[in-house]
Order: structure tokens, then sequence, then C-alpha cells
């Protein structure tokens, strides 16, 4: 049971937690009427410590769309906490007001400080480079509609290994299931950090395999997996141009890839999709931010106990 | 070198030598009652070398074993009562420690919200491994 439980990270939810929340979120697309006064008078508060939009509108939309209402703040500076007020008397307000909290910060840990003060769940919108546990859930969701499971899959993960956190828990959650393959496509200074590839991947057995070029295991997968490259974690331009130009989706790609391959990416984009491949059947990271809708949605319904 | 005995307190001997002055900043003894002595490189049958801490009057109930542990597994703490060892203690590694390691990550939490304890629970036996129960941050004793 996931009612009055914070969800800090993807790990929090067993795998019977986890089967359920993305069968109510099937039940969610099936008969959205059945759920739509399921959060009838319940609050959910939306502390937003740097921006988010996308995270945030995805959030509040799925409250709405229960029945729900939404207060909060999207950027800390047009709030009391820009006057220094501590995470643990935020929280002890704010659960005064609010049936659940949902947060971003850009410090790493912050949602596990909310949480051990917090009188109402603690929902991880996000915090620094950590944990982000509903992307991960819409990550998983996303390949389980499309795929039709969450076992015997070869996954290609692209571009910026090290610094992204949407991977880093996506191969985490991954080592849950059985008979996947992972792909590690990235340069080389951009590969997994050694915690991820030691205590991560090594540890639990998964079978995976590090590899400069996408075109060595375009042909063998069932999902791509792309991501950004930002310019930020680079020291000069050159080696960021050059890097992020080198892995890029393109249709001349795709062409060697399986006709039933899906290409996700956690968004926003730069240019490491074409947009020609918007167009292309196999395309699914507009789909990936509907599902994080519905996702969010169920996360809502089981952490407040609500019923259909 | 000779360093007289002490008549109540602890003796942390067997240090891995080097280690010394380590395991005292981590121990952070700054009561004005205690008189401390670390002698380091001393001669050691079982290391070759070794370090060793003497500290007059502290109670030994109140004294944090989980730090000598922490630092190192291998050392023994005798307890000194009327200038003679009353208890020989092998410390162990402990499973948590509160606000003996500092997380290092810029990131963390820790850093920035006030009053908030630094927590690392261990993460990894044989390479005496703590993980920041905030962050996730790893930290490994034996590299420290
Ligand atoms: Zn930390």
């Amino acid at each position: 049971m996931l009612k009055g439980k914070s969800v800090l990270e993807p790990m929090d939810l067993t795998m019977e937690e986890m089967q359920d929340l993305f069968e109510t979120a099937d039940d969610i697309i099936a008969n959205p009427e059945k759920y739509a006064h399921a959060a009838d008078g319940k609050i959910m508060g939306t502390l937003f410590y740097e921006p988010s939009t996308r995270t945030r509108l995805s959030f509040a939309s799925a409250m709405l769309r229960l029945g729900g209402q939404v207060m909060g703040f999207s950027d800390a500076s047009s709030s009391s906490v820009s006057k220094g007020e501590s995470i643990a008397d935020t929280i002890r307000t704010v659960g005064c007001f609010a049936d659940v909290i949902v947060m971003r910060h850009p410090k790493e840990g912050a949602p596990r400080v909310a949480a051990e003060h917090s009188f109402v769940p603690v929902i991880n919108a996000g915090d620094g480079g950590h944990q982000h546990p509903s992307q991960t859930f819409t990550d998983l969701m996303t390949i389980r509609e499309y795929k039709g499971r969450l076992d015997n899959l070869t996954i290609g993960l692209c571009g910026d290994l090290m610094f992204g956190r949407t991977v880093h828990s996506l191969i985490k959650a991954l080592t849950r299931f059985k008979n996947i393959k992972l792909k590690l496509i990235s340069p080389e200074e951009l590969v997994v950090p050694e915690y991820i590839r030691n205590s991560i991947m090594k540890k639990s057995g998964i079978d995976f395999e590090e590899v400069r070029h996408m075109e060595d295991v375009l042909p063998e997968l069932d999902v791509l997996y792309m991501t950004r490259v930002q310019k930020e974690r680079f020291f000069n331009e050159e080696d960021y141009v050059r890097l992020r130009d080198s892995f890029i989706l393109d249709e001349a790609k795709m062409k060697l890839a399986k006709d039933d391959m899906i290409v996700m990416h956690p968004l926003p984009r730069v240019n490491e999709i074409a947009v020609e491949v918007d167009d292309d059947p196999r395309a699914h990271y507009f789909d990936q931010v509907r599902l994080g809708m519905y996702v969010r949605m169920a996360l809502i319904t089981k952490v407040l106990g609500l019923e259909a | 070198m000779v360093i007289d005995s002490i008549k109540n307190g602890i003796v942390i001997d067997h240090i891995q030598a080097g280690r010394g002055m380590k395991l005292l900043s981590y121990l952070s003894i700054d009561n004005e009652n205690d008189t401390v002595a670390i002698i380091m490189n001393a001669s050691s049958k079982k290391r070759g070398k070794k370090d060793i801490i003497k500290i007059e009057n502290v109670d030994s109930n109140s004294f944090n074993m989980d730090v000598v542990g922490l630092i190192d597994p291998d050392a023994t703490v005798n307890i000194i009562e009327n200038e003679e060892i009353k208890a020989k203690v092998r410390p162990t590694l402990p499973a948590r420690v509160e606000n003996v390691i500092k997380c290092k990550n810029p990131r963390c939490v820790t850093s920035s919200e006030r009053g908030l304890k630094n927590i690392f629970v261990l993460n990894d036996e044989e390479n005496r491994e703590y993980r920041c129960v905030y962050c996730d941050e790893i930290v490994s004793m034996d590299k420290e």
C-alpha cells in the first residue's frame, strides 16, 4: 500500500506497487471519467524551488484531471523560502494546507528532508542530479505500453550517460526486470559513472555493453533512449559541438533499426533527434509526455489512497 | 620514546601508522578536562609501525567507539581504570554514523539546510564504503 507514503526514488515502490501503478494508469487511460472526481476536495501543493515548467504542468494537469486543486510556487524567489526559511519549516507549514506535496529542489536529498518533517506524502519531482521517480515510472510505462513488456528487451541508452539523471534512475529500475540487455552508447567523455557501473550494473548482474557508435548496436535494439548532451558540461564549445553532433539520430540511422524499435527521449531535446524522425511511427517521445501525465495521475491516487 | 601511562581513560592502540591524526580529528575531542597524547610511528610487532592515542579522564560510556571502527577497525581500544586495563574492545564497522562523516557533495542538502545532521550508512563492508542517506554520495573510508 502506497497510501500516505512519500515517493523519493523509483525503488521506494516494490515491484507489486509498480505493477499496480501501471495497471491503474491503464485503467485511467481506458476510463478517464471514472477518475474525474477521485480527488474531489483534495489539494496538491507544488513546491518548485527551481523552475521546471514541464514537470510542474504534468503534475498539475494530473491533479486537475482527478478533480483536485493545485497551489504552490514555481520559483523559490517568489516565496518565503527566498528569505531563508528551512525546508523543515516550509514543509510543516504547507503540510497544513495540502494533502500531498510535490517538490522540485536543486539540492540533492531535499525531498527526503521534506518527507522527514511532513504530515502528508511528498513526491520528489527532481532533486538536483539525483532522483526523479515520476520520470522513471513514465519511461517504464512507455516501454510497457509500446513493447508490451518490461523484460526480455535490448535497450540502448544514448548520449550523456555521465550526468544524465534520468538514465541512471532508469538503469537502476531496469535491473529489477529479467533478461534486459543494456547497450550504453556514449562518447568516452560521457560514459556512465563508476558507481553505476560497479554498484548498480555489475552488482545486479545485468547484461551491459559500452559502445562508442550508435550504428554498432542499432540493429539489435528494441528500445532506443536518447538524451541531451548539455552544453554546461563542457569546458569548451568545440568539444561540445563535436560530441553533440556525433550522437544525433536521423532517418538515415533509423533505417538500420528494427521496424518495431521505439525511440524515447525525456525532453526537451536540442538537436540530438533530427526533426525528420518525429514523423517516424517508431518515435514515441511525445507519447511519453502524455503517458507521464497518466502515470502521475495514478501516483497521486495511490499516495492519497483514492478510489475511482 | 616514553610516554607516561595514564591512570584513567582510554588508549587506542594498534592504529595503522598514518591514521592516528585522522582518527583524532574525527574523535573531535575538545573537552577541557581531557589530556590527549598521540604517538606516531611507534614500533609494533604486529604492524611494523603503528600510531597510539591516549586520552586521559575520558568517560568510556560517552566515548564514540563507532569512530574508531570507521577509521581503523583493526585498532584496539583499551579502557583504563586505576592504571589497569579494565577492558579491551575491538571496534566494529558501524552500520550508521551521525555527524561523523561530512558529505562532500556540494549539491547535497546537508550543505544548505540548517541543523540537518550528516547521516551516513554502511554501503559496502568489504570496501568500507559509506553512503549519504540524503544524496547517496559514497565515501570509501579506505581512501579517505
Ligand atoms: Zn550528501
